[in-house]
């Protein structure tokens, strides 16, 4: 069975920016949570998916990147959507800060310094470091965001604002993936020695993919803390880095798609089976256990590559 | 002057002397041979070259500047580009993405330009695709561009490791062991596809086991044993060498 990837999205995403029409506001703001963890599991996906590096603690970066913005706009009244490439500046950086000497560690060690760096984040924000992060009880009355002077206030007017985000996220990063750094990361997923003996800088590359990355969480931060108008340390526990994690093994590593199923169904479906209560979380262990077991390259593994060449000769589709 | 200059290079390993005291020249142009027993240190003289290792003493001098101590991805910036004996190819990649990889280093977009797709970026990719098919062209792989590099033949996937190296718009190309696991026919093409590659302007180094290969296509032989250069010479000079016959070809009929 062959299915046309780009005429099935070419009718669902119309579809799915109409659904809010019909649900309720419950509803709505659930798949709001999904999309401010799709841009975080999109984010995320940069590093462990393209470059092949663990990083359990990229709820650091989202954190720098909220705070940031309800430091700035409660203290300095900027209108919070002004403060998302500020926000996204400031995660970008910490991220360069704290990347760079560990970037080198492999696999299982760069996890673990990656959870480190996570908690140290999470700790200081509940000390109140520097006065400014109101301890655990966080930061509140962050102003609502304004569009052409409009507030953005209801579960429905986010969803066009988040996911307009995630849209435009998934349009750049297809990009981004289709190119020199796209190919550059996967090289080094694939194999560091080679890729350096090709020419490819590969612990420049492996922050390229840590600030991009950092970044992006730091944009999803400042969404997050204009939604909320409250955050505090714990909105950016080990268990959120956990989340974005699994959701990218889940939907497929290195695959845009991948990850957009993987907060669909990790995000959502624990709200459709809420009636189970404390059981959904044995199933939903379960059917981690199971996917590992079965479908280890995730739900929807990424696609080889397509390229327009006009020199080799048609042999039609490959396998 | 020489493109290559080896000098007096000395790595070891712990308590093991890897390569001790070895020098060499490789002048533009020419093809040039390693050979010697297994555990001879070739593969460590390369990775030595390649700034994979750092060479404990001795000085390594290409196009007259020293590459001692400089990052495995700045030498081939410079012009030195190389295939493994373990193929290392990107096997879940295509095969032009593998050849791709070897562009890298000659292109110039970042994050922002690809993002962004800007024109320069654009014209850039499509120069290289083109590029890479050229290559792919010259070793024979053009039609298998979009097939995975891991299901290739053995055979295939080294002259993938060639055309990936030559995107690297080499000066120096460094084979090692490019016949491994050819059949003859296939070997007899590798020797057709050196030569060409050498008529392109690309000074070649090799090491090789397959006598017929460096004989056939050297036009000087380093030879190394337990990690020294024994002799130096032409094909002629290295066959009818007594020191050599003993260390190499001698114990070839024992195996």
């Amino acid at each position: 069975m062959k299915f046309n990837r780009k005429r099935f999205y070419l009718a669902a995403v119309p579809i799915f920016f109409l659904v809010p029409l019909i649900l309720n506001p419950y509803w709505v703001d659930v798949l709001n949570s999904i999309g401010l963890y799709a841009l975080l599991g999109l984010s995320l996906n940069l590093i462990v998916g393209y470059a092949g590096l663990f990083n359990l603690g990229h709820a650091a970066f989202y954190a720098v990147g909220a705070y940031t913005s309800a430091i700035l706009n409660t203290t300095y009244h900027i209108p919070i959507l002004l403060l998302l490439p500020v926000a996204g500046l400031a995660a970008g950086i910490f991220a360069l800060i704290v990347a760079r000497p560990i970037i080198h560690l492999r696999g299982d060690y760069l996890c673990i310094v990656t959870i480190g760096v996570g908690e140290i984040v999470r700790i200081a924000l509940i000390n109140d470091v520097f006065g400014i992060t109101g301890g655990a009880n966080g930061i509140f009355g962050i102003a609502r965001p304004r569009i052409f002077g409009m507030v953005i206030r209801t579960p429905h007017q986010f969803f066009y604002l988040i996911w307009l985000f995630v849209a435009i996220t998934v349009f750049l990063f297809y990009r981004l993936e289709d190119s020199r750094v796209g190919r550059a990361l996967n090289y080094i997923r694939e194999d560091e020695v080679a890729a350096e003996a090709c020419g490819i800088n590969v612990a420049h590359y492996k922050l390229i993919s840590f600030v991009v990355g950092a970044t992006w969480a730091g944009m999803a931060g400042n969404i997050f803390a204009a939604k909320m108008t409250i955050i505090s340390p714990e909105s950016f526990s080990f268990w959120e880095s956990v989340l974005m994690f699994t959701l990218i093994i889940l939907g497929g590593a290195g695959s845009i798609e991948g990850v957009l199923l993987g907060a669909f169904l990790i995000i959502g479906l624990p709200e459709i089976f809420r009636e189970l209560s404390n059981a959904r979380m044995l199933f939903f262990g379960a059917a981690m256990i199971a996917m590992m077991i079965f479908r280890p390259e995730g739900l929807i593994p990424p696609v080889p590559k397509k390229y327009r060449v006009f020199s080799g000769t048609d042999r039609g589709e490959t396998t | 002057m020489a493109l290559l200059s080896v000098q007096r290079l000395t790595k070891s390993f712990g308590g093991l002397l890897a390569v001790h005291n070895v020098s060499f020249d490789v002048f533009s142009g020419e093809i040039v041979g390693i050979i010697g027993p297994n555990g001879a240190g070739k593969t460590t003289v390369f990775n030595l070259i390649t700034g994979i290792y750092k060479p404990d003493q001795g000085e390594i001098v290409f196009d007259q500047h020293s590459i001692v101590g400089k990052a495995p991805h700045d030498i081939v910036k410079l012009g030195i580009a190389r295939t493994f004996q373990t193929i290392r190819l990107f096997s879940n990649l295509s095969v032009l993405e593998n050849v791709m990889a070897g562009a890298h280093c000659r292109m110039s977009s970042g994050v922002l330009g690809a993002m962004l797709r800007l024109p320069g970026q654009r014209r850039e990719e499509r120069e290289k695709i083109e590029e890479a098919m050229e290559l792919l062209g010259l070793v024979g792989l053009q039609d298998f561009y979009d097939y995975l590099a891991g299901s290739l033949s053995y055979g295939n996937q080294r002259l993938l490791e060639i055309a990936r190296a030559l995107a690297t718009h080499p000066r120096l190309l460094i084979l090692d062991e490019p016949a491994g696991g050819m059949n003859e026919r296939e070997t007899e093409e590798l020797i057709k596809l050196i030569g060409k590659i050498r008529d392109k302007g690309v000074t070649v180094l090799l090491i090789e086991h397959d006598m017929n290969v460096v004989m056939k296509i050297c036009e000087r032989i380093v030879v190394l044993e337990y990690g020294s250069t024994i002799a130096e010479g032409t094909p002629e000079e290295i066959q009818s060498n007594p020191k050599v016959i003993e260390a190499y070809l001698g114990t070839d009929e024992d195996e």
